[in-house]
């Protein structure tokens, strides 16, 4: 999701929390609802000074449960909304997001991961990523989820997720954590150019129209079984159509990296030293969480003698990448909840596996 | 209306459906308020030409349905969120009418907290509360409205205020808010209060209308859930009159005046 070199748009230095702030923004979204929690915060306190100045509204909701709740009611008339939190608040959403996936209903949300569980600490952590692609909440339902690597994608990823979110009429959460929320970079603010789609169920009042309801109970005989089938069929459709990855010096090379967010970033550096060092080594990114990259992630399997799935928690995305593939053999975990790990960590991880002495 | 063989039973229009509400058989017990309720609410929209600029919010709770009875744009809200969906809704289109409709369990137990932070922000809506001091859609269980010594599917001695504290009076709480325009208690156990009744709901719809918008109105209509209460419609409007409404007083608790605000 690099921007194209055609569009020369003037760069600026901004935190990821900014950038989600920018993206959204750009991508005309003008509510925003939110409760206090960190390592977020720069987002909602952004939003509250904004968001009054370009006829928006910023509203600090009394808890993440009112949160949710409030979107659900914005999202129902068919306008783009987005909340950011972490951690705990997060979990408080997950019967509002259930309810988002079975009406159908588009929003944004921001998981400025923390480490868990319970109160945890606010380390940055990728122990969310099971919550943010395996369930929204009950029943059978999932939300779309993009993990962005740089400041750049907070931006542009932000866009694109309420375009995803119109397009599916289902929640997208970006899955971000402590580190890349508060990383300050130099990004390219894109111009935001979708068109967004006409909203021919949203609730307005019933003027010159029959009445609409936005529901996810579902009564009568077979009602119900028929929807998840629906849900499921528009699921499969994403997985078809949207998975979203980034190939990193993967030619020739004999060892693969599978990281996700903060992680890749620093294994990028440490694909760089390694390579310097003449190990052959790349990387597959799923920037899409879900959908899950599992067709590319199986082929870069393929062609490799190791793999790396390296995590800040106790191993989590290793599970997809195992279902990926056959050849569990070549998988070895790296692990480091609740801490960024560094450059020369991954490094070492990589002479491990590619069998280079220390 | 016609009779069975289709012909017209009265010669002259005594009766007429709002438009508000559909031409649809209702599916609560017999001698449930609900129905009733509906109807009001129905025939003030319709009385404020609010038809078609009302958004409606269906709670958990036997009155899920609402989408189902009422020609208006309706979301139907997790157990307890409405005012939080109200709130969402209304900020979004700040020039349509909202309303909830809410049971005691909903309201006064899981949605405790919504409620009183909509009520102390303002929103301008409408919340139509009915106590009618038991969870009726999951089998009669002991809510914060049920009475002392009442007996419930979990309150099966009684209610004790000793274990289970007291019931308690929502209209008088939420009157004791700043962001409150109007608060009131009523029923529709007789004609009479039918009437009392819709002037309330129509007072509470009236202050989010153009040039009132003062704060959040709520309107806690005692009701009956014979079902639940074990008990024969007609004893059950009874015990409503008499022992509710003794422990719940009827009137208005609250009625902000155009001028208090400016
Ligand atoms: C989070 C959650 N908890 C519990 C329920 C189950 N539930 C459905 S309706 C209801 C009680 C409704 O009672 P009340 O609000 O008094 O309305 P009534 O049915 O009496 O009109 C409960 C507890 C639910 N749907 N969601
Ligand atoms: S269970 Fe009670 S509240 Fe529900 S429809 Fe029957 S009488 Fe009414």
């Amino acid at each position: 999701m690099t921007t194209s070199a055609a569009c020369a748009v003037k760069r600026i230095l901004a935190k990821g929390n900014e950038a989600v702030c920018h993206g959204a923004i750009a991508a005309g979204c003008r509510f925003y609802y939110g409760y206090p929690i960190t390592p977020q915060n720069d987002i909602p306190e952004y939003m509250a000074a904004q968001m009054p100045k370009i006829g928006g509204s910023f509203l600090q909701a009394e808890s993440e449960v009112a949160t949710i709740n409030m979107m659900l009611g914005t999202a129902s008339t068919g306008t783009r909304v987005m909340t950011s939190s972490s951690g705990p608040g997060i979990s408080l959403m997950q019967e509002g997001l259930s309810f988002m996936v079975g009406s159908q209903l588009p929003a944004v949300i921001v998981n400025i991961a923390r480490s868990g569980p319970g109160l945890g600490g606010i380390a940055p952590s990728q122990g969310d990523y099971f919550q943010a692609t395996k369930v929204a909440g009950h029943g059978d339902a999932h939300l779309i989820c993009l993990a962005p690597h740089s400041v750049q994608e907070m931006y542009s990823l932000t866009m694109l997720a309420f375009d995803l979110a119109d397009k599916y009429r289902n929640p997208v959460m970006i899955l971000g954590d402590a580190i890349i929320g508060q990383m300050k970079e130099p990004y390219e603010p894109t111009p935001y150019t979708s068109v967004v789609p006409e909203k021919p169920w949203a609730l307005t009042g019933a003027a010159g129209r029959a009445a609409r309801s936005v529901k996810s109970m579902f009564l009568k005989e077979g009602e119900i079984e028929a929807h998840n089938w629906k849900l499921l069929e528009k699921f499969r459709k994403i997985r078809e159509e949207e998975v979203r990855f980034e190939r990193y010096m993967i030619e020739g090379a004999k060892f693969l990296i599978v990281a996700f967010g903060t992680v890749a970033r620093v294994a990028k550096t440490s694909i760089q030293w390694a390579r310097s060092e003449g190990i052959p080594v790349g990387m597959l990114r799923p920037i899409s969480l879900f959908p899950f990259p599992e067709e590319q992630v199986r082929e870069a399997i393929e062609g490799v003698e190791k793999v790396l799935v390296a995590e800040m928690n106790t191993g989590q995305m290793v599970e997809d990448v195992q279902k990926s593939t056959p050849h569990h053999d070549k998988i070895r975990f790296f692990g480091k909840p609740c801490a960024m790990p560094t450059p020369d960590e991954i490094l070492a991880q990589i002479r491990l596996i590619a069998g280079v002495k220390q | 209306m016609k009779n069975a063989a289709g012909k017209d039973m009265f010669s002259k229009l005594v009766y007429e459906r709002p438009k508000t509400l559909l031409d649809r058989r209702l599916h609560y017990c017999p001698g449930c308020h609900h129905g009733t309720i509906h109807k009001i609410i129905a025939e003030t929209i319709d009385e404020l030409g609010q038809r078609e600029n009302t958004v409606g919010i269906a709670p958990v709770g036997c009155a899920v349905l609402l989408y189902d009875y009422m020609d208006l744009d309706i979301l139907e809200a997790p157990h307890g969120r409405a005012p939080a969906l109200a709130t969402g809704i209304r900020r979004a289109l700040p020039d349509r009418v909202v309303f909830t409709y809410q049971g005691d369990g909903d309201l006064a137990s899981i949605g405790m907290s919504e409620i009183i932070h909509a009520a102390n922000r303002g929103e301008n809506i409408t919340v139509v509360f009915v106590n009618n001091t038991t969870y009726g859609m999951t089998g009669g269980q002991m809510a914060p409205t049920t009475m002392l010594g009442q007996k419930t599917t979990t309150s099966p001695y009684g209610r004790d205020f000793r274990t289970e504290g007291y019931p308690i009076r929502m209209a008088e709480l939420l009157a004791g808010l700043e962001g409150v325009a109007y608060s009131a208690r009523v029923t529709v156990s007789s004609p009479a209060h039918i009437r009392k009744a819709k002037e309330a709901v129509r007072k509470g719809f009236e202050m989010q209308l153009k040039g009132m918008r003062m704060g959040l109105s709520i309107i806690e209509i005692l009701s009956t859930c014979p079902t639940n209460w074990g008990m024969k419609p007609l004893d059950a409007q009874k015990r409503v009159l008499g022992e509710m409404a003794d422990y719940f007083p009827l009137g208005v608790f609250k009625e902000k005046k155009q001028a208090d605000f400016e």
